[in-house]
């Protein structure tokens, strides 16, 4: 091999990990050389030149757009239906309804709710009634507006504080409670008789919406009865699975591609009515259909995370010790099933050591779009009771808030089964570290210090939360290709959602074999091409793919060692991987180069099959996070800006600095939106549609919104029990205690308590005002 | 919001997002498209129907693109379907997100509230005209080193508004960045890292 080959495929230290032998299990990483460091992403240059191919860039040859029909009315039964004006507008080439699609198509709510694709009964505002498909968009949308529906208006239900009264108007037969779900341990009336202070306090967050930016939506084609979808998604085979099961195809005849997505959160975890829509408007005309939704339609009938009413009882000693808590919630999360409590107690249950503690949580329907996974489903919502509750109790026994919580730091999960132990104890390290590089004492005494004087106020405040997965698991596989020059191809199934889990793979191939990640190509998110995964959410990619992909890349080692020790007729297990394409003997008197192996010569490549673990039993593998903030309150105004931000979060190993930053400013951010500006706003009163479908009504943070200064500050503890990588997730964590803690410091800095999200200048004037006159 | 609002003085150049509601109202576009606008060609076209086509000459990236296009197809439209030009992204189509901000006339406009009748005799530029051949021009280079982007959908227009705003402030604040890159939306929430971005931008051109 000529020297600039060794420059441009390998990095430049040696040596490469061990290879274990077959059958064994790596040890655990000690210093890595390239895992963990700030390289720019192997995907940047497409995301930044536009290069990158979005499902919704694609244009192919004779492709026609189309455009959902849907009901106006959150509760409405289609009398008649007529699609004959729409049929005639020139260049519109389909447009279907119920009439078409009768014969057994049918759409799933959970496991629970079986509906007709296009039902008769429109339970939701932006129900899908029919679809179209036109020579271009803007005709798709003028058909979609002239099909004639006749609808029969009927009574509705938005507000789900009212979903269980007598009396109104209910959603399903069998009444509005989708569920009743009650968790207890302990004797809680005990504990609160053993507690100095007992407080109660109601909270309340908002629904709030996913919006990622690229739209909803996909481009189908046939090939006879071959169906090929880009879909913009967080998980091709799930896209795959449900397709094929609503059209009774085989798998195999569906192939979906995902190579970008302009972010999901959970909103694109599956395919929508809009992927099958488009496969039966292809079908229909023989052509590929291009169908992405209206920004309007994204707030209507593509997920949220529910809003959640909630009621908090905690008791503590003077002392820290948290005695007794008692929590119940409402929530909806919409018109079918769809999680409108699911988790929002998770942190009571297990966050902080409390021997008695009861949880009930009521789930109910309301005429509204189904909620999907939103970014750590419940935990947000929990948080926002939870941590401003410990923050209450600890200025009542007139503790500091970080050590009410280190008071209080549990070494095992208290709400599973067995109370098995977690794998590490990140709780503590957050706190620690997170209140060191904040200067949070200091900071609080400064600012408790100072005159109250002017309008402007300051204040600090944190909270800290768990994730109650994180860990990942089985199933993924991974192909890596070595090739016969000695660079490489990863092959994963896996969709990247703009976390970098493209990045931190090759940085993991690059580890195991020398090469610089920037010479790995990767193939993913392609169920015709690539290994089967799980989709890319629950904060569970990186710790799920990068074990497979480490041990993808010690089968391409433990074949190459089997065949040079063949060639060169000694044991493989005296040979070893070098880095830099050598392989050596043990003592190092002999030494061939990778690609002087005869086998990988004439294979042309060599292919390492990689699979997923088992995760360690009878413990519990989660991130962990403390988050800490400062902000100024204006008195006059209700305005609160975010002067600085920091995150301190253990999810075992840094695999690669940037986008781990990155995770953290960006979960901070969306935090800021659910403490601050996002609330979806139902007519209550008169028609019970959405009035703020749009992002000038529904405000997203902006640059202007996001804090002043924001630090990341990583509490790296490679987790060694968790996988041969010692990672674990980061992208929920990062935005979950955020909402509370800017609460907490909104209090510290007015002595007000914001319980009911969002903090915006209006409720917190409104909430000043009253403060003013009780005063 | 960020981009800048020329006067409405009546010319086909800097036709601006707030002079174009002024002008509109809330009128049907195709009819105000033909009839309403202040532009030169679109006004011989009276009378031009939905579906019809009319003739349009675009200069993108200092390429002339001559066309045929409903008077109502907005600039992003035409850039994306017709053009091949997929770097500006649909957000909105209602001037909210920035993902499809361009630079017509050096300033950032947002292509999905400009019809491409409008755009007629300027000179457009999308984050493919920022490139040389296959490599980055600097605002790009800034933004991939600084990882100012998570899914990367917003970043194209991030990236042509933080050229807008480098081309008129060579050496903004930091509060000038954050208000010059306010109109671009970013769900990720990657603006520290868009911030960092743009300053290292500033001091590389």
């Amino acid at each position: 091999m000529k020297k600039q080959d060794n420059e441009m495929y390998y990095a430049s230290d040696i040596p490469v990990p061990e290879t274990p032998g077959a059958g064994e299990s790596p040890d655990p990483w000690g210093k890595t050389r390239i895992v963990g460091k700030p390289v720019s992403r192997v995907d940047g240059y497409e995301r930044v030149s536009g290069t990158a191919v979005y499902p919704s860039d694609l244009v192919l040859p004779g492709m026609l757009y189309g455009a959902m029909v849907r009901c106006p009315y959150p509760n409405a039964r289609v009398r008649r239906l007529d699609t004959q004006k729409a049929a005639a507008i020139p260049g519109v080439r389909a447009v279907i309804s119920a009439a078409d699609t009768k014969a057994g198509l049918k759409w799933a709510y959970g496991e629970d709710k079986t509906e007709e694709f296009f039902p008769e009964h429109c339970r939701y505002e932006g129900e899908a009634v029919g679809a179209v498909a036109a020579e271009t968009p803007y005709l798709a949308r003028e058909a979609a507006k002239a099909v004639m529906v006749d609808y029969e208006v009927l009574p509705f239900l938005v507000d789900e504080t009212r979903a269980l009264e007598q009396g109104v108007p209910q959603v399903h037969s069998g009444g509005n409670r989708v569920n009743r779900a009650s968790y207890e341990r302990g004797d809680v009336d005990r504990g609160f008789e053993a507690a100095d202070v007992v407080l109660e306090e109601t909270y309340a967050t908002p629904c709030e919406l996913h919006t990622p930016l690229e739209l909803h939506g996909c481009v189908a084609a046939w090939d006879r009865d071959r169906l090929t979808i880009w879909e913009s998604t967080q998980g091709v085979y799930a896209v795959q699975s449900r397709v094929a099961r609503v059209l009774d195809l085989p798998l195999s005849k569906v192939r979906v591609i995902g190579h970008y997505l302009g972010g999901g959160f959970g909103s694109k975890l599956q395919a929508g009515k809009y992927t099958v829509a488009a496969a039966l408007l292809a079908r229909r005309t023989g052509r590929p259909v291009k169908f992405f939704l209206s920004r309007e339609e994204t707030y209507l009938a593509v997920g949220n995370r529910p809003s959640n009413h909630m009621r908090l009882k905690a008791g503590v000693k003077k002392d820290g010790t948290l005695t007794a808590l008692e929590f119940s919630a409402l929530g909806s999360g919409g018109a079918f099933p769809s999680g409108g409590t699911a988790l929002v107690d998770w942190l009571v249950r297990d966050l902080y050591t409390c021997p008695n503690v009861r949880t009930e949580t009521d789930d109910v329907y309301i005429h509204a779009g189904p909620a999907r996974p939103f970014r750590a489903p419940g935990h947000p919502q929990g948080a926002w009771a939870l941590e401003q509750m410990l923050d209450a109790l600890a200025g009542r026994i007139q503790m500091d808030p970080v050590a009410l919580r280190l008071k209080n730091v549990p070494d095992h999960s208290q709400a599973r089964e067995g109370n098995p132990p977690y794998t590490s104890r990140g709780l503590e390290a957050c706190l620690r570290q997170g209140a060191e590089d904040f200067e949070w004492e200091k900071r609080r005494k400064e600012i408790e210090a100072q005159p109250q004087k002017g309008h402007l106020r300051r204040g600090v405040g944190m909270g800290s939360s768990l994730w109650f997965v994180g860990g990942g698991g089985p199933p993924s596989t991974i192909v890596i290709k070595l090739f016969a020059d000695g660079s490489v191809n990863l092959n994963m199934g896996a969709s990247d959602i703009g976390t970098g889990t493209k990045t931190v793979m090759a940085l993991v191939a690059a580890e195991e074999l020398g090469v610089r990640p920037d010479v790995i190509q990767i193939e993913h998110a392609d169920t015709g091409t690539t290994q089967y995964a799980t989709p890319s959410g629950g904060s569970k990619t990186v710790p799920t793919e990068a074990p497979a992909v480490r041990d993808a890349a010690l089968q391409v080692k433990r074949k190459l060692l089997a065949m040079a020790a063949e060639e060169m007729g000694v044991d493989p297990e005296d040979l070893r991987v070098h880095g830099q394409g050598r392989i050596s003997t043990r003592d190092g008197s002999r030494e061939i180069r990778v690609t002087d192996v005869k086998g990988l010569k004439d294979r042309g490549v060599l292919m390492g099959v990689g699979h997923r673990g088992p995760n360690p039993e009878n413990k519990v593998v989660n991130p962990f996070a403390a988050q800490f903030c400062e902000v100024e309150v204006n008195l006059k105004s209700g305005e609160v800006r975010l002067i600085r931000f920091l995150g301190a979060h253990e999810s075992g190993r840094v695999m690669s600095r940037l986008t781990y930053d990155n995770q953290v400013y960006g979960g901070i951010v969306m935090g800021v939106g659910f403490a601050m500006t996002e609330f979806r706003v139902l007519d209550r009163k008169e028609t019970g549609k959405l009035v703020n479908k749009n992002w000038h009504d529904y405000k997203l943070p902006t640059a202007l919104d996001a804090p002043l200064e924001t630090v990341s500050s990583p509490v790296e503890m490679p987790d060694e029990d968790a996988n041969t990588t010692g990672a674990k997730g980061l992208g929920e964590p990062v935005t979950i205690p955020t909402a509370a803690a800017i609460a907490n410091a909104v209090y510290h800095a007015t002595g007000i308590r914001v319980t009911e999200a969002p903090i915006n200048p209006a409720r917190l004037s409104e909430l000043l005002t009253r403060g003013r006159k009780e005063a | 919001m960020n981009k800048r609002n020329d006067d409405q003085d009546g010319s086909t150049k800097g036709f601006t997002r707030r002079g174009f509601l002024l002008t509109m109202g809330t009128g049907a576009i195709t009819a105000a498209a033909t009839t309403a606008l202040p532009h030169a060609r679109a006004s011989e076209k009276k009378g031009v129907g939905p579906g019809e086509m009319v003739s349009l000459t675009l200069s993108v990236n200092g390429h002339r693109h001559r066309l045929l296009a409903e008077p109502r197809w907005s600039l992003l439209f035409v850039l994306r379907e017709r053009l091949g030009l997929t770097g500006a992204k649909i957000g909105c189509e209602r001037g909210e997100c920035g993902a499809c901000t361009v630079l017509v006339d050096g300033e950032p406009r947002y292509a999905c509230m400009t019809l491409a009748l409008e755009a007629e005799g300027t000179e457009v530029t999308t984050v493919e005209g920022l490139m040389e051949g296959e490599a980055l021009g600097p605002v790009q280079e800034a933004f991939l080193e600084n990882d100012a982007f998570q899914c990367g959908y917003c970043t194209p227009g991030q990236v042509t508004a933080a050229e807008g705003l480098l081309r008129d402030n060579t050496d903004p604040t930091p509060e000038e960045i954050r208000v010059g890159m306010s109109g671009n939306l970013c769900r990720c929430g990657a603006y520290a890292n868009i911030f960092k971005a743009v300053k290292q931008a500033a001091g590389k051109r």
